[in-house]
């Protein structure tokens, strides 16, 4: 069955953002009121599975093996159909 | 004594090393295609700077992943040296043969331009032709550089910090926002690999403004033949 996980990819709580902090600069500069921005990384991708829990086990060991680095990320998983 | 240069599509600082190790040090030394493996035993094998891959992902991500980095590793494992330079450095990290992460600098730029070093340690592989906290100048091209430590911060072992001209480290010697001004990183359990960012290649010769780079392949050199005696 062919199953579609999307994953977030996102800085752990207290890491920095450069990105973030010169993308709110620039969002300031429009003259928008904006307080914070977080930034981060979605891939949405489709594999063969046997079962949702396979499915989201496979995107699990994807995000530990390339997609994060434990050090500065942390990630979530959504598994659909 | 041999000496490998390891090349991955977006590698561009390969040639710069392997002239400096052959042509101006004058030691045996292979560049490698990543994709052809190591097929020679090495004492050394150097990760050169560039951009692997694009820096798809992130710095050094996918290069680390490739076949040739399992043998890296094993040479490493086995104590021999492994030195990163910049995206090598990144690739050291993102393969785990030394703590943390470097990744975008502070603020966001692509910074180019010389760099003051502190030396920590004098009793590294790299570091041996050096005075305990000698300053040195090595330059760096980098935006993704800043070194952040993981969660466990005791077992990091510290090669450089970014200091001013008197071996200070001000928070304006620190161009990238490096936790504690780090910016070489030893690991390995014989601190047989390092990892820094500054590219000592390109302070290997006269013409180039300085030679304080050449200091850390005579260190390695020194160390090898330390070995066979």
């Amino acid at each position: 069955m062919q199953y579609t996980a999307d994953i977030t990819i996102s800085l752990r709580r207290g890491m920095l953002d450069p990105e973030a902090n010169a993308i709110g600069h620039a969002l300031q500069n429009l003259g928008f009121n904006v307080d914070s921005v977080v930034t981060a990384q979605q891939f949405t991708l489709t594999f063969e599975a046997a079962s949702p829990d396979e499915a989201r086990e496979q995107a699990e060991k994807m995000c530990l093996r390339l997609l994060a680095n434990p050090v500065i990320h942390q990630y979530t998983i959504g598994v659909r159909e | 004594m041999r000496f490998a240069v390891v090349a991955f599509g977006g590698s561009n600082c390969d040639y710069d090393t392997t002239h400096v190790l052959s042509d101006v040090i004058g030691v045996d030394c292979d560049r490698v295609w990543y994709k052809d493996g190591l097929k020679r035993s090495y004492d050394a094998v150097i990760l050169p700077g560039g951009f692997s891959y694009g820096d798809y992902l992130r710095a050094g991500a996918i290069a680390a992943r490739t076949p040739i980095m399992n043998q890296v590793k094993d040479h490493a494992e086995k104590g021999g040296l492994v030195l990163g330079i910049c995206n090598g450095a990144q690739i050291c990290a993102e393969s785990g043969l030394i703590p943390g992460v470097f990744t975008i600098n502070a603020y966001p730029k692509f910074i180019c331009k010389p760099a003051l070093l502190r030396v920590e340690t004098t009793e590294s592989p790299f570091t041996n032709q050096f005075r305990p906290h000698e300053v040195i100048h090595i330059p760096i091209a980098h935006m993704e550089g800043r070194y952040v430590p993981p969660e466990k911060k005791d077992d990091i072992q510290v090669a450089f910090r970014f200091c001013d001209k008197d071996g200070n480290l001000a928070p304006e010697a620190n161009p990238n926002g490096s936790h504690e001004n780090i910016t070489g990183v030893l690991g390995g359990a014989a601190q047989n690999v390092l990892a820094m960012m500054p590219h000592p290649e390109r302070a290997s010769e006269e013409i180039l403004g300085s030679t304080d780079g050449r200091r850390i392949f005579e260190s390695m050199i020194h160390n090898i033949q330390d070995r066979s005696d």
